[in-house]
């Protein structure tokens, strides 16, 4: 691990930990005689037994996604508040292929979901990265609007093509159509009784997930295409200068991050687990996704983490309802862990001269004269 | 007749808190700070100030007068409002991080917040904050037999509405007519110009974000007090519309009246459809009406942006020794 990669993990550290401090003072306030035993189901209830650890993963998978597309945006200048709307469009998208389709197999259906789902959010994100590119409106603004757009227009379709009216929410989808297992049920689960066992539903979503972070960081670090976007996020004047195409950068950019929400939202739609609800309300998972995107320094690898971390988090939050608090407390943790997050580029500057400091004291003053000089030299 | 009164009332409850908050984001960006936060700093001043009237009307059970508990009330919103706003004002200007993620923060904080706190101290243990509506003017002496305008503008009406008004002539009067607006704007167009003659950017943006937080933070009340009587976590995406409004509004109060006007009324017949009749007949599903007001603000902009007039050092932190 080099230092520069070294300081961003601590840094991201440093700002998880004041984050926790304060929750735990949140706690404290709220109920101080069991707020240690929420405080410690928090931080170890995603490690207690293999099922946790299974749904630990199952929660990452959309959280990873959306915390992709933030990033991916992020990388290039641009911020994509509206990775809900892109999620919600790709979650409903795939539920429509899900639901129809009938005459294909299985898996081609399933794959077929997961490219529709990623050209919808890819579809949805270009309406702000065209106004962006070409009538200069600001993509904050325009990635709002889209939520609501968004929101209003898949709960219409939802209560129109996939509706259960006995629970209010989209049909469960058939068997069929949910992604495939892969035999994880057997490895992350747990004994309740002998003889029978309660599964996590984790799914191939995760390895998804996991393989596309890896993907966008190939494209951001290794290609021309990747630098070019990058160029237009350090300086748009430099890269106009250069000969980089902004308008198509900037569209091009906000397509992909639509396409990682609404591959995000498919992933969440098609495990399982989640239907879609049919009132009027904007998706978490866009807004958990700029968390993650910021604890993971806008990194794709580091995104795999900070979102396997957020969503830890959420696990054991949930679970402290057990003991009367609610799960608001979580977001009220994860909020100022990205109030924080605002000045994780601080603290990283901070520690960076700190432990350069620490690392010179254990030197003989001529080796450390030597390496100031190679520095200013 | 009595549904285009009804439409004119609620274009009118919808515009003002958009007004008052979209010039406290006014204030802000003019002074080079941005602020995503609005959404927060309202939900906080709803959530602090329906807290205390609930606690005046339904716990300690006082007999005060509607005037001082609407003083009071808002006066406790923008008090929220601001002390919410230093953490952004300390995040943006002292530590020179990033705005849009520490505004973000904000209006994460405020919802899970409101909702938290409301649970934990009201009576039933609910996420809404019940409180009576005591402040409603059912038709303002003389003014309200006025034929057409009266019912129009001064029946069924609010104090908070000529509230709004004063506020938005005030601000107008602030920023383009006195030393202290002239420094603000300076500082958001160009800082080292205005640190250069002697100003201090730090104060001039703490000011702007302070007051951002004030305004917002009564904005929360003035959305909640005529429209609803229970504050339930939530002031429904008002502080983004007023981020929109002062876009639309090119930074200028009295272009922010006609945006908050055009935005009001969308939204007061996207609401109330089903009473006109000739939208009702459409047949059209209701989401359709809800989403006009976003669908048009798109279209807007679309065709407003081309030359944006937002301050020039708008989010970026001030630097002494850039240029």
């Amino acid at each position: 691990m080099n230092k520069d990669a070294l300081m961003s993990f601590l840094s991201s550290l440093v700002v998880l930990a004041v984050g926790l401090l304060i929750g735990f003072v949140i706690l404290l306030v709220s109920n101080a005689s069991s707020a240690w035993e929420a405080f410690r189901t928090i931080l170890t209830f995603g490690f207690r037994g293999i099922r946790n650890v299974g749904d630990v993963l199952l929660g990452a998978t959309p959280i990873i996604m959306t915390g992709l597309s933030v990033a991916f945006a992020f990388k290039t200048g641009l911020f994509n508040i509206g990775a809900t709307g892109q999620f919600a469009f790709g979650g409903l998208v795939a539920i429509l292929v899900g639901h129809n389709f009938e005459g294909l197999p299985n898996g081609l259906r399933i794959i077929l979901a997961l490219l529709a789902a990623t050209a919808a959010g890819a579809a949805w994100g270009a309406i702000p990265g065209l106004l962006k590119a070409f009538r200069n409106v600001h993509e904050v603004i325009s990635c709002i609007m889209t939520n609501y757009i968004g929101m209003f227009l898949v709960t219409f379709l939802v209560d129109r093509y996939a509706f259960n009216p006995a629970i209010g929410r989209s049909q469960a989808l058939p068997e069929g159509s949910n992604l495939p297992t892969l035999g994880f049920q057997y490895i992350f689960r747990e004994e309740f009784l002998p003889g029978f066992y309660r599964s996590s539903q984790v799914n191939v979503g995760i390895l998804i997930a996991i393989f596309t972070a890896i993907l966008m960081y190939i494209i951001l670090e290794k290609t021309t295409f990747g630098y070019e976007l990058k160029a237009c996020g350090f300086n748009k004047d430099a890269a106009k200068y250069a000969g980089i195409n902004q308008n198509r950068s900037i569209v091009a950019s906000m397509m992909i991050a639509g396409g990682l929400a609404g591959l995000g939202g498919a992933l969440l739609y098609t495990s399982g687990t989640e239907t879609m609800s049919a009132a009027n309300v904007l998706l978490p998972y866009g807004f958990t996704g700029i968390s993650v995107a910021f604890l993971g320094l806008s990194n794709p690898i580091g995104i795999i983490f900070s979102g396997t971390l957020v969503s830890y988090l959420f696990l054991g939050g949930a679970r402290t309802q057990v003991l009367g608090f609610s799960i608001e407390v979580v977001e009220i943790v994860i909020s100022v862990i990205i109030y924080f997050c605002a000045f994780v580029f601080l603290v990283k500057t901070f520690l960076g001269k700190h432990i350069g400091r620490l690392l010179r004291r254990g030197k003989s003053p001529e080796q450390d004269r030597a390496d100031k000089g190679g520095e200013s030299a | 007749m009595a549904v285009f009164y009804s439409i004119m009332h609620w274009t009118v409850y919808i515009m003002i808190p958009l007004i008052v908050v979209s010039l406290g984001g006014l204030f802000s960006e003019k002074s080079g700070v941005v602020n995503i936060a609005l959404e927060g700093k309202m939900i906080l001043g709803a959530f602090a100030g329906t807290m205390f009237m609930y606690h005046v009307q339904n716990v300690w059970e006082l007999a005060m007068s509607p005037w001082l508990l609407l003083f009071l009330t808002l006066l406790i919103a923008m008090a929220t409002g601001i002390i919410i706003s230093l953490a952004h004002a300390y995040a943006s200007i002292n530590l020179r991080a990033n705005q849009v993620i520490s505004g973000i923060a904000i209006n994460m904080f405020a919802a899970a917040f409101a909702i938290y706190t409301a649970r934990a101290m009201t009576r039933a243990g609910s996420q809404h904050i019940h409180f009576s509506n005591v402040f409603r003017i059912d038709s303002v002496p003389g003014l309200g037999n006025i034929p057409f305008l009266g019912p129009m503008l001064f029946q069924n009406t609010y104090f908070t509405s000529l509230l709004g008004i004063l506020i938005l002539a005030a601000s107008a009067f602030v920023l383009y007519k006195t030393k202290f607006g002239l420094r603000l704007r300076a500082c958001g167009e160009h800082p080292q110009a205005a640190d250069s003659v002697g100003v201090s950017v730090t104060k001039m943006r703490y000011a702007g974000v302070i007051l951002s937080g004030a305004l917002a933070g009564m904005g929360g009340i003035l959305y909640i007090v005529p429209i609803a009587s229970a504050f339930s976590g939530t002031v429904a995406g008002y502080g983004f519309l007023a981020l929109a409004v002062l876009i639309f509004g090119a930074w200028k109060p009295q272009r922010i009246l006609f945006a908050a006007f055009f935005f009001g009324l969308m939204l007061s017949v996207a609401s109330q459809f089903s009473a006109i009749p000739f939208l009702r007949d459409l047949g059209i599903h209701a989401n359709f009406f809800r989403m006009t007001p976003y669908v048009a603000t798109l279209v807007v902009l679309a065709f407003t942006s081309k030359n944006t007039a937002a301050p020039k050092a708008v989010g970026q932190p001030y630097d002494k020794g850039g240029r």
